[in-house]
């Protein structure tokens, strides 16, 4: 075989998953792992209508996440999100698919056990209809977000119709600050190129800093990816990969495992691999990051002055800008620390795991919600919650003053219910701050669990490095 | 069975903002089950078309009549950015637009729109600009011809703008085609595929719990 061209890590893992090439940059792709969530009981029963079976049971894998109240006793909340629970355990009954459900002990945000079960792992083809299905490119895998038509053609034939993508290597270097996380290292790289820049793009995140991040952190920073406009966003796996994974209850042990990290460790980059489009980011001045708007790209340092729209001269930016400061209330030319916050979410697939509930954990330790404020803590899964009692988080926040929720997905879209009120300004360490995101009329800050916890406890936005006693 | 998807003759709705993400397209209290998706054209778009306090807003152009009935939307940069939920293509369809003309869309949400006999047209902001400052014309005056076939725009000014768009999407929308039964064709390949695979990475495929 004549010496192959470099590839990059997309290309690798693209490859390795085409069945058939459709032409025109298309391919007919396997699909290692389909993950549903709540949402899906219509598309298996459709499946089922239209006369197809569900290829691959086996590969295929289901938790309850989006509409399941997070409230001791899990009440049902409406007699939608009821049907729509029902039609997934029933579905998925139906067609052996294995159901993480509520009280399983492995329940949780779909982006969250995937990778915690080892369901999802270096070199996967992870699909989702969830956009944050980009997560699991943390570990080295393709994710992305599907469609319902999408999911039923999935479930139908385990197999989905791609273009290939344009590829970007977004390199990061300098030294983070003591403080700085990767939820600001993302904020700031949405910040700098914008919500369309990754559009068409499969996003590869490299440079030392990377490397340094834990795993947990990896999975923050590529699940902003679609944030970016990339519904693909991946990390090169390395030992601290697959140290995370060993032992995961998805996961080869013995020979298997060896087999698996020797094939796993050539996913990477090779020298020479030709990027569409590179772009370097320095940390070394990055400061904790919170938005201001009602985009992810509007973000500020945190001793930052938001935008005065006066001062922008493109007339639609500013009128944008306008209309984002408008909806959440504030002034051009302010400090955005100091202002006041009526609610603190905790939790989500961006920052909802262990590591992040320890950060948050710390700052609350012996300190106190400030009384206006209603702070949530909603674990990302079963498995974060039990590990987060089990060394004592949970009494840390409660005696603090917040609420120690079970998990699920919560405030970060309210699509249980669970809603910051009309006007309420809330410090969420989710991913998105679109308008009525967390409710009609709801305005959010995208920032750190440092960052939310230390508001919580101020009553106010805060820098978290600073945060009096 | 999708429709074969046809010439769209028609007048254009301007909604021309950039960044229109799904969440604005679509509410998430109509998904999941709330609302059928065939029903969901009515909700589209709520949070643009009303006021903070639930009364349409005069100013906004999906409340305005002269564009009542229009088949094309013009929109801005990014549209449908956001999250994967077809329901904002259900929604949109459901409206009656089969063509939306913008300078860029939302990864997730093009793909989506194939699935639906929905158009997404890439054409310059200038050209989509010029289109939306003359929609505001009177009906029937101000018509805009999206051309599948040839893959062309003619808009009221008669300019036309060639667009491009993949050729196995564009066969699939002009053909009707049903994408599972078209793969299933290739049933055997997928078969060959999951054996050697199944041998080239095992640990991809867990065993049964
Ligand atoms: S936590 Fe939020 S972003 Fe993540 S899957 Fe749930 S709703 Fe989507």
């Amino acid at each position: 075989m004549a010496m192959s061209a470099p590839r990059t890590l997309f290309e690798k893992v693209w490859d390795d998953h085409v069945v058939a090439d459709l032409g025109d940059g298309f391919s007919l792709l396997h699909v290692d792992r389909h993950l549903l969530h709540d949402g899906a009981g219509p598309g298996l029963a459709r499946v089922k209508d239209r006369g197809y079976t569900i290829a691959r049971p086996d590969l295929t894998f289901a938790t309850a996440d989006h509409v399941i109240s997070t409230a001791r006793g899990r009440p049902p909340t409406s007699q939608s999100r009821t049907r729509a629970l029902t039609a997934l355990r029933d579905g998925t009954a139906d067609a052996g698919i294995p159901m993480f459900d509520i009280g399983s002990g492995a329940q949780g945000i779909v982006h969250v056990i995937g990778p915690e079960l080892g369901l999802t792992f270096p070199g996967a083809l992870v699909v989702c209809a969830d956009s944050h299905t980009c997560t699991h490119g943390a570990l080295g895998a393709i994710g992305f977000g599907i469609g319902a038509s999408e999911l039923e053609h999935v479930l139908a034939t385990q197999t989905i119709v791609q273009q290939r993508r344009r590829i970007m290597r977004i390199s990061y270097r300098g030294e983070c600050s003591p403080g700085v996380s990767a939820k600001d290292i993302i904020l700031a790289t949405v910040g700098a190129i914008g919500t369309a820049g990754g559009s068409g793009y499969a996003i590869e995140y490299a440079g030392a800093p990377i490397r340094r991040l834990e795993i947990e952190e990896r999975l923050t920073l590529c699940n902003l990816s679609i944030e970016l406009g990339a519904k693909i966003g991946m990390i090169a796996p390395d030992e601290k990969t697959f140290a995370y994974l060993e032992g995961r209850r998805f996961m080869p042990a013995g020979k298997a495992w060896d087999a698996a990290v020797a094939f796993w460790s050539n996913l990477c980059s090779d020298d020479g691999a030709v990027f569409d489009r590179e772009e370097t980011i320095d940390l070394s001045d990055l400061s904790p990051q919170v938005t201001y708007g009602t985009s992810p790209a509007q973000t500020i340092g945190i001793g930052g002055v938001i935008p005065r729209p006066n001062d922008i001269e493109d007339a639609k930016a500013r009128a944008a800008i306008e209309a984002a400061l408008s909806y959440m209330g504030l002034e051009g030319g302010e400090p955005i620390l100091g202002v006041p916050v009526d609610w603190v979410f905790i939790g989500s697939c961006t920052n909802g795991r262990l590591s992040d509930l320890r950060i948050a954990a710390a700052v609350a330790k012996g300190r106190h919600v400030a009384t206006h404020v209603n702070a949530w803590v909603v674990p990302g899964s079963e498995t974060v919650q039990r590990a987060a009692e089990a060394e004592g988080l949970d009494t840390i926040f409660k005696a603090a003053g917040f609420a120690w929720r079970e998990p699920g997905c919560s405030m970060c879209l309210a699509a249980n219910g669970e809603v910051v009120p009309p006007g309420a300004r809330c410090i969420s360490t989710s991913n998105r701050n679109f308008v009525g995101r967390q409710g009609q009329g709801a305005r959010t800050h995208l920032a750190s669990p440092a960052s939310a916890a230390a508001a919580a406890i101020a009553g106010y936005i805060v820098d978290h490095r600073t945060l009096d006693a | 069975m999708p429709q074969p998807f046809t010439t769209i003759r028609s007048i254009a709705l301007p909604l021309m903002r950039d960044n229109i993400d799904t969440d604005l397209i679509i509410r998430v209290e109509r998904l999941f089950g709330a609302v059928p998706r065939d029903e969901l054209g009515q909700y589209a778009f709520e949070a643009i078309r009303k006021r903070a306090d639930g009364s349409l807003d005069p100013d906004c152009a999906l409340n305005d009549e002269r564009y009542f009935g229009a088949n094309i939307l013009l929109a801005g940069k990014n549209f449908g950015c956001g999250s994967a939920r077809e329901g904002a293509v259900w929604a949109i369809a459901g409206m009656g637009i089969r063509a939306i003309l913008a300078p860029s869309f939302g990864d997730i949400f093009v793909t989506n729109c194939y699935q639906n006999s929905l158009l997404p047209v890439v054409l310059p902001q200038a050209r989509v600009d010029a289109m939306a400052a003359s929609a505001s014309g009177l009906p029937g005056a101000h018509e805009i011809v999206v051309d599948l076939e040839s893959q062309t725009v003619i808009g009221s000014d008669g300019v036309v703008d060639s667009f491009s768009i993949p050729a196995l999407r564009r066969r699939a929308l002009l053909d009707g085609l049903e994408d599972i039964a078209l793969t299933l064709k290739r049933a055997d390949e997928i078969a060959a595929f999951h054996e050697h695979d199944a041998r080239a990475r095992p640990w991809a495929y867990p065993k049964r719990m």
